[in-house]
């Protein structure tokens, strides 16, 4: 069985399970989807396909393990989230919702001028948000200083970034991977959404992934596979991750893009495209089923 | 008159902020050209070499100071330029306090080539908001204005220099400050807005006019972004024409912010000295900055033709 660390339960949103089962996370997750499809279509733009394939990662992550407090979002010594995909947006605010940071208001100004819901997300607008993204490639090495930072200060405090698949095309991130191991980074934990599709197309048909699990084996660090969208296989993968102490760590989650709703999985179209109003429709139908 | 290399005062100036437990400092291999490695020799524990990795090292420098660190990184110049990106959406926008230096900029490196001549740093770094570019123009004010960082409230790039160039500032140092130029020579005819290692080039030339009855200002902006405007416009009005001078292409540099603040609130002929929007290639100093029209020589015909334009 799993354990629950006793900071996290006191620190997390009164609409928070203190004893969280997979149920309760299903439960989440489903508001998040909701969340995620509802501001999308109403901004008429921003990413639900990978946000929807990031959110049952981003859900069992909040809920069972990060320990953050939503009443003092700066708290210095607050495990760090690092949402380098930053496009994947939707699927934060959707989570910092059900956390308490952001209110619905906050959500329902997504992408609107003035709102700090940001097209990509902003720690200069959105508490909570700990990383600045939007260009791919630089979150990897922007947790690797705060991982550095907090090991400098003897801290316990834990770094986790998440990763897009197409996002580790870019060089930036080997350079980073490189970094992490040599540091020996046991503090710095990384998900990657592999949800296999990108902005223009599949990912193998703009660049031929090839084996992610041996190339980040081959970087030095511990690399576990998992379904990411089984509660449960999260959860321990989280487990197992705080298990790793002196290594980098990265779960390579299998995930399906725009998981949860039929006609947008699996399919490119809605990496960068929001439901239209009948669409909405029928997709909040299908995730309260 | 003493000579000595701006990229010293860097690493001297690191070595006095190590008291300052929050300092950190990055590398990418080229800590031995930048001088950063007299840190890591007292401070290994505070120094953080990421190999071959410029826009890793940027990054790895944002996330130290969104954890309340004060990171120095340095590469050469050119290099930096690598980060541009880096520099500009992980660390500008957000508004976190990294402080990048490249040395060995400009011309003056010579021998290494066109590829390590960086003539377009100041101006890319200098076109982002929250942003403070400063290029010293000798070792102690180096020394000084990387101290004075630590404390500055916005990120910043510094471009220092790899050869010994006069030292000019040893009865100036309470003059040294970010944001404000310093006047090395009064003069009423013509005003040279000088930076790096153009300065004591200048002060040169205007020795040079003064032979032949023109008397040249002469103005140290060792801190392109922001300028001060103030000591621009003020010397622009005493002399009525102005040269700007750097090693550095004539576009977006300190050409470009004199011109900028002139053009709108003080307009006068405004001449520039500085690399005209061409590479370089293998050579001495000496004579890249010949062939570069960046000597003594340049900046007196520079001078003569601003005064001819008076109206």
């Amino acid at each position: 069985m799993l354990e629950y660390h006793p900071i996290m339960i006191a620190d997390m949103g009164s609409n928070t399970n203190k004893n969280p089962t997979e149920n309760h996370t299903q439960q989440i997750a489903r508001e998040c989807r909701k969340h995620i499809l509802r501001m999308t279509s109403k901004a008429n733009s921003g990413h639900p396909g990978g946000s929807l394939s990031a959110i049952d990662m981003l859900v069992c992550l909040y809920s069972t393990r990060l320990k953050i407090n939503s009443e003092n979002p700066d708290w210095e010594d607050r495990d760090r989230f690092v949402m380098s995909k930053g496009h994947a947006s939707p699927g934060m605010y959707a989570i910092l919702r059900e956390m308490n940071f952001i209110e619905d208001g906050d959500m329902d100004q997504f992408r609107q001028m003035g709102g700090i819901c940001q097209g990509h997300v902003d720690s200069k607008w959105t508490p909570g948000v700990d990383f600045s993204a939007g260009s791919l490639g630089m979150g990897l090495s922007f947790g690797i200083g705060c991982a550095l930072a907090a090991r400098m200060e003897k801290s316990e405090r834990t770094v986790f970034v998440m990763l897009g698949d197409g996002e580790i095309q870019e060089g930036q991130v080997w350079e980073a991977a490189m970094s992490a191991s040599n540091f020996n980074l046991g503090n710095l934990k990384v998900f990657l959404d592999n949800n296999g599709i990108q902005n223009d197309d599949f990912c193998d048909n703009q660049m031929l992934m090839g084996d992610i699990a041996k190339k980040w084996k081959a970087f030095g660090w511990e690399v576990k596979k998992i379904d990411g969208h089984s509660h449960s296989e999260i959860i321990d993968s989280i487990a197992w991750l705080d298990s790793v102490k002196n290594t980098p760590a990265i779960v390579i989650a299998k995930t399906v893009k725009g998981k949860g709703v039929s006609f947008m999985e699996n399919n490119p179209a809605f990496h960068g495209a929001a439901a239209n109003e009948e669409q909405l429709k029928q997709a909040l139908e299908e995730i309260d089923r | 008159m003493t000579l000595a290399a701006p990229r010293d005062g860097y690493g001297n100036a690191l070595l006095k902020l190590s008291e300052n437990q929050k300092v950190v400092v990055l590398e990418a291999d080229l800590g031995k050209s930048t001088k950063s490695c007299w840190f890591r020799k007292d401070h290994p524990d505070r120094t953080f070499c990421v190999g071959i990795s410029e826009q890793n090292m940027v990054l790895v420098a944002a996330g130290f100071a969104s954890s309340g660190y004060i990171p120095f990184a340095s590469t050469f110049a050119i290099f930096s330029e690598r980060a541009f990106e880096q520099m500009r959406n992980g660390v500008c926008r957000p508004g976190l306090n990294v402080h990048l230096c490249g040395s060995h900029g400009g011309m003056h490196t010579g021998e290494d080539g066109s590829s390590a001549q960086s003539v377009e740093d100041l101006a890319i770094f200098r076109s982002l908001p929250n942003m403070t570019v400063i290029h010293p123009a000798d070792d102690i004010s180096a020394e000084i204005l990387t101290i004075q960082l630590a404390n500055h409230s916005t990120p910043s790039y510094m471009r220092t220099t790899r050869n010994k160039i006069p030292r000019l500032y040893e009865n100036k140092i309470d003059q040294i400050k970010i944001g404000k130029g310093v006047v090395h020579k009064e003069g009423s005819d013509v005003v040279l807005f000088a930076c790096g290692v153009m300065v004591s080039r200048s002060i040169e030339a205007a020795e040079e006019l003064s032979k032949e009855g023109i008397e040249a200002a002469v103005v140290d902006i060792h801190t392109l972004k922001p300028l001060d405007t103030n000591l621009v416009i003020e010397k622009s009005k005493s002399c009525g024409c102005a040269v700007t001078v750097e090693d550095h292409s004539v576009i977006g540099g300190l050409g470009g912010a004199i011109s900028e603040c002139l053009s709108k609130d003080f307009p006068i002929p405004v001449e520039n000295v500085g690399v005209q929007d061409k590479y370089g290639q293998s050579g001495k100093p000496e004579e890249l900055m010949k062939l570069m029209g960046l000597t003594v020589g340049d900046i007196v015909k520079s001078a003569k033709k601003a005064i001819k334009r008076k109206v």
